[in-house]
């Protein structure tokens, strides 16, 4: 009997939260007239939607706009991280004390006190409408600096003496041996990284007036309250299908490291 | 303090100096070339904005003309400024009604799973799921299911004989309606959470506890909900911290209407930068808000700290 009902809420929560994105797959396949109906099925489905979504806006380019912002902020994060975290961890020098301390204290800044003066910057360096004001405020990441740092304290010390000893650089001890054992904190902080980034909204809609330029989530968002998608409903939630289908693809295959990445920070935070 | 350290702050700044120097030039020189980079991004992105805006709260600016030296006159329009008492009690409506109904949720799901079902990694994948998807998608979609003539909600409700509920038209329902959303799309990592948190609490409490006699509920009670104690927190000031940040839903389901009932934080300091260019007036929005979520963040461990113990 208890069983019985553990699963029953367990299928009322699985509908819960699986049918609204079944009914936007639906909604954007069906004709507008059909969209208001709770049915997931229609004989008449077809594209038309989708295609006045990409007549209306250039949303294929958006995606690679969003592509290219997402993977350089993740490549730089986990380079410029794992380095300083590695400096941190592994290395003596007078101030790396009061560097961490910095780190800390940086992630502890609501950012909403800097958001403004950025855009400013942003506005004084001229890059405003480039793809340097979309990356260059996310190339590097306190905590993934501290994810980084605590990792490499559990690496033991002996190991990285033994390959100083052989005459190995600092450099080639980071990426050849201390790289190939951090793969885990690798995966969480791209994860994470690359999540924030795909999913940012608000930045580029402050530094990002250019069409061309704009990313997925971004001109997805001006499509819907700038009167573009002239209120069809079919168009609005082809849209959002078209947004949220590669982060659903990639979730599927990397599901476990989402759920874990995602997970690990608000443990740590 | 020793004297000879006294001492040698007295003589001047020489001895310090000198041993400073000395500990950077024992110091691994490759250690400062890694950090090089970060200390660089450091200055400008964080600590160069953090300056400025202190600068600019003082000032008024639309970016155009010259910066102009108001002096406090932010801070006094701030004060006595009905859309920011209004945006505060907004994002307290929304945590209000945010932080119980995602706690209960994650808490209800997580011992669902906790227990030992079948699929339970299939289950726990499709809670997540609104997680990872775009916020903007999702609020598209809730857009049209809290669509008073059409939507799939108000279609549930006339199905179960209820009448339909102004989800976004009535100014008292429409910030609910986005905690509502909020809580749909953010409680597949609180489930995660609570999940780990279960699994941390040693079974030799609970064994302990029924040979001792107590209840399935007086163990819920009494071992269960403390010990998830930390867990709680967590998601208390995540969510206040998300509740503040709040800035999508609203700009895309409501524009902040109707009658500035969904104005958030963020959204209020958008309109003032990017529609009437105050730049030095948003910059004090900023610099506030960010002053209240501390503030609120502190207060909210504090509370549940000592009510814990």
């Amino acid at each position: 009997m208890r069983t019985a009902i553990t699963y029953l809420l367990l299928v009322i929560g699985a509908v819960m939260f699986a049918y609204p994105f079944l009914w936007m797959l639906a909604g954007s396949m069906k004709p507008e007239m059909e969209i208001a109906g709770m049915g997931l099925f229609s004989s008449n489905f077809n594209l038309t939607s989708y295609q006045q979504v990409f007549t209306k806006i250039p949303i294929g380019r958006a995606f690679v706009n969003s592509l290219i912002v997402s993977f350089s902020a993740t490549a730089s994060v986990v380079f410029f991280g794992s380095m300083v975290g590695y400096a941190l961890a592994k290395l003596r020098f007078a101030g790396s004390n009061l560097l961490y301390i910095v780190i800390l204290f940086t992630m502890m800044i609501p950012f909403q006190i800097v958001l403004i003066p950025q855009y400013l910057l942003m506005v004084k360096l001229g890059w405003t409408d480039t793809y340097l004001a979309l990356v260059a405020p996310t190339m590097m990441s306190a905590l993934s600096i501290v994810m980084f740092r605590q990792f490499f304290l559990s690496i033991p010390s002996a190991l990285l003496d033994a390959a100083r000893i052989d005459g190995c650089s600092e450099p080639r001890i980071l990426f050849s041996i201390v790289w190939p054992l951090a793969r885990p904190v690798m995966i969480t902080v791209a994860i994470l990284t690359f999540m924030a980034s795909w999913n940012e909204v608000l930045w580029p809609l402050m530094v990002v007036r250019e069409r061309s330029l704009m990313t997925m989530p971004q001109i997805v968002t001006l499509f819907t309250i700038g009167g573009e998608a002239e209120s069809q409903l079919g168009s609005l939630l082809a849209a959002a299908t078209l947004l949220s289908l590669p982060v659903i693809v990639a979730y599927g295959f990397f599901q476990r490291y989402f759920i874990e990445s995602m997970a690990s920070t608000g443990l740590k935070g | 303090m020793p004297w000879g350290e006294r001492r040698s702050l007295l003589s001047g700044t020489n001895d310090v100096t000198v041993s400073i120097l000395s500990k950077i030039r024992q110091s691994d020189k490759n250690g400062y070339w890694f950090v090089l980079p970060y200390v660089l991004f450091f200055l400008a992105f964080v600590a160069y904005p953090l300056c400025f805006s202190i600068i600019l709260v003082f000032h008024r600016w639309n970016i155009v003309t010259p910066m102009e030296w108001v002096g406090l006159k932010n801070f006094q329009r701030l004060v006595a400024d009905p859309l920011f008492l209004k945006s505060i009690t907004n994002t307290l409506t929304f945590l209000l009604i945010h932080i119980p109904l995602q706690i209960l949720v994650a808490l209800v799901f997580a011992l669902l799973l906790n227990s030992k079902v079948r699929l339970r990694g299939f289950f726990r994948a499709l809670f997540f799921l609104p997680v990872v998807v775009s916020g903007v998608a999702v609020t598209i979609l809730w857009q049209q299911l809290y669509s008073y003539d059409y939507g799939v909600l108000n279609g549930l409700l006339h199905a179960i004989g209820l009448p339909s509920i102004p989800w976004l038209i009535d100014p008292a329902w429409a910030m609910p309606s986005i905690a509502i959303m909020a809580t749909w799309k953010n409680v597949g990592i609180y489930i995660v959470l609570f999940l780990v948190g279960l699994q941390n609490i040693p079974s030799e409490l609970y064994e302990a506890a029924s040979l001792d006699g107590a209840t399935p509920s007086k163990q819920f009670r009494h071992i269960t909900l403390p010990m998830l104690n930390p867990t709680v927190i967590l998601i208390v000031v995540l969510s206040t911290i998300g509740g503040f940040s709040l800035f999508i839903e609203p700009y895309v389901l409501t524009g902040g209407g109707p009658m500035q009932s969904t104005l958030s934080g963020m959204l209020y300091i958008y309109n003032q930068a990017f529609y009437f260019n105050h730049m030095g007036y948003a910059a004090t929005l900023g610099f506030v808000f960010a002053l209240v979520i501390l503030l609120v963040v502190i207060i909210q461990r504090r509370v549940i700290e000592t009510e814990a113990t």
